[in-house]
């Protein structure tokens, strides 16, 4: 079984890392490691530029990210979050950017879901998505719909995985959706269901 | 792969809009509908001057809505080339034309909730098309036009009736200024940003809107360059073994089509990139006109864009 060569695929997008621009307002989207990102950054900035800015941060892991988050509260941005999951930390984001005016930049770090479901959430607001800055940090668990059933599955480690909804064994790709914030996986084994490769931790 | 196609059409009318300003209008020869295009989109003139043939970037103000007329306007510019001359004193209704199909540089960009529009003077064209656009599909915008005085503000009294307090308009007969700043840290979230006027209003919202944190994504320009006159020189072209004389009042790109090459371009405004060409030497000062080439490809005089750029010096040979 050969599997499809994703190395030529435009969709599996592409990070950076965060450095400071020019503007009004700063908007800083992290979750776990992804604050150590935003700490970084604070060492080399202008004199008050935490003074117009907002943290939204996701510390899902608090006995790790003990010092992380204490370092960010020392930055003394006006208005900061934090937040147990991606998904309780969304609606926060879209609040703080449907309030914000244009003359405002973005910064979203942090794993793989969270930079995929920052996006999202900014596209859906009407930013383009070219208009963000991103900078993976952490895990590269990988959200993944599933092409058959349309489900997504999240937190996916392996390579192929099981989707959560019809239960057919998924190839993970590196075609990705930016509307769904999803990697596609494909059904590995339709020729022979009986056929089942085994899984290896691959995203992690 | 080069000069793209072009058609064949009748002017049907010809209007003095105010005293710089005619505008012309457009019909198929064939009868058949023109191309549909979009609001933004210009077209390429061909003007058959004597001996020069001309070919000019214009902005269609038309509704894109309408394939049966194409409209542009055209201000006379008494130091340029002569092309605005030519279609100010020669152009009459009934006149056969050539144009090439529309290209749009300038496009709206349609998932935005809003559309913030900065005009300046004859700039104003590329917009008209693009508010007959948003009012078809109920678009959100906001225009701020400004202009010399009353008597040189095309098109206002138009735009007034169709768009009501949608409109800002600005004299600078009376000291009335876009309040920039102010209107580029108040815009919701998604707003697009569009500028097209004089060059140094561009600048001023490429730098305004850099500085006050704008993404670069939803800011648009229009930025035309024109080919000006300037000394005759001789350029060498290697590929083509020909060697041709650019006269006073001929762009590089014109000179290469007179001799018979088929040298590749879309805007002919030093803006698309499409007429990037090598050179491979040179012994004298390449006369950067464009808003193409950035400031390293300038220092390393290995590029030129010969729809807007020109020479001074006795060698220049050109990999075309
Ligand atoms: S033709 Fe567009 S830059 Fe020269």
């Amino acid at each position: 079984m050969s599997q499809p060569d994703d190395s030529a695929i435009l969709s599996r997008p592409r990070y950076g890392t965060l450095s400071p621009i020019e503007a009004s307002f700063h908007l800083f989207c992290a979750d776990d490691e992804g604050g150590q990102a935003i700490v970084e950054l604070a060492q080399d900035v202008p004199a008050n530029f935490f003074d117009s800015a907002e943290i939204i941060y996701v510390n899902s892991q608090p006995a790790l990210n003990s010092k992380t988050l204490a370092a960010l509260e020392q930055l003394n941005c006006p208005r900061m979050y934090t937040g147990p999951t991606i998904h309780a930390a969304l609606p926060r984001l879209s609040t703080s950017i449907s309030r914000m005016r244009m003359n405002s930049q973005i910064y979203i770090s942090g794993s793989e879901s969270m930079l995929g479901l920052a996006t999202m959430t900014a596209m859906q607001a009407n930013i383009d998505h070219q208009a963000l800055q991103t900078e993976h940090r952490g895990s590269l668990a990988r959200r993944v719909q599933c092409v058959h059933c349309k489900g997504i599955t999240e937190q996916v480690t392996t390579q192929p995985a099981s989707c959560e909804h019809c239960g057919l064994l998924l190839l993970v790709r590196d075609h990705y959706s930016r509307r769904a914030a999803a990697f596609q996986g494909v059904n590995i084994n339709a020729e022979d269901p009986s056929e089942i490769p085994a899984k290896e931790e691959v995203f992690t | 792969m080069s000069s793209p196609a072009t058609i064949d059409v009748i002017v049907t009318h010809v209007v003095n809009v105010n005293s710089l300003i005619k505008r012309f209008h457009f019909a198929r020869l064939d009868g058949q509908p023109l191309p549909a295009f979009s609001g933004g989109a210009h077209i390429i003139v061909e003007m058959q001057d004597g001996e020069n043939r001309r070919r000019t970037p214009y902005s269609l103000m038309s509704s894109p809505l309408d394939t049966d007329d194409y409209q542009i306007s055209v201000r006379r510019d008494d130091q340029g080339r002569g092309g605005s001359l030519y279609m100010h004193q020669q152009v009459k209704t009934g006149m056969q034309m050539r144009i090439g199909y529309p290209t749009n540089l300038f496009s709206l960009d349609k998932r935005a909730p809003k559309h913030l529009m900065f005009a300046g003077g004859i700039g104003i064209t590329p917009f008209l098309a693009q508010i007959k656009q948003l009012i078809a599909t109920n678009g959100n915008f906001e225009l701020h036009y400004s202009v010399r005085n009353q008597e040189l503000g095309a098109y206002i009294n138009e735009l007034a009736q169709t768009i009501g307090n949608r409109l800002h308009t600005y004299y600078d007969d009376k000291e009335q200024r876009i309040a920039f700043d102010t209107l580029l840290s108040t815009q919701p979230a998604g707003t697009h940003v569009y500028v097209c006027g004089p060059t140094p209003m561009i600048e001023h919202v490429l730098k305004r809107t850099a500085a006050l944190g704008w993404p670069k994504v939803h800011v648009h320009y229009e930025h035309f360059a024109k080919a000006l006159p300037g000394e005759p020189f001789t350029v060498q072209l290697q590929a083509s073994n020909k060697t041709v004389e650019v006269g006073e009042n001929e762009s590089m790109l014109e000179a290469m089509e007179a001799a018979g090459v088929d040298a590749p371009y879309l805007c002919r405004g030093g803006a698309c990139g499409q007429c990037e060409t090598n050179v491979i030497e040179h012994n004298g000062t390449l006369l950067h006109e464009d808003h193409w080439l950035d400031e390293n490809e300038r220092v390393s005089g290995k590029k030129i864009m010969p729809c807007v750029s020109r020479f001074c010096g006795t060698q220049l040979v050109l990999d075309r």
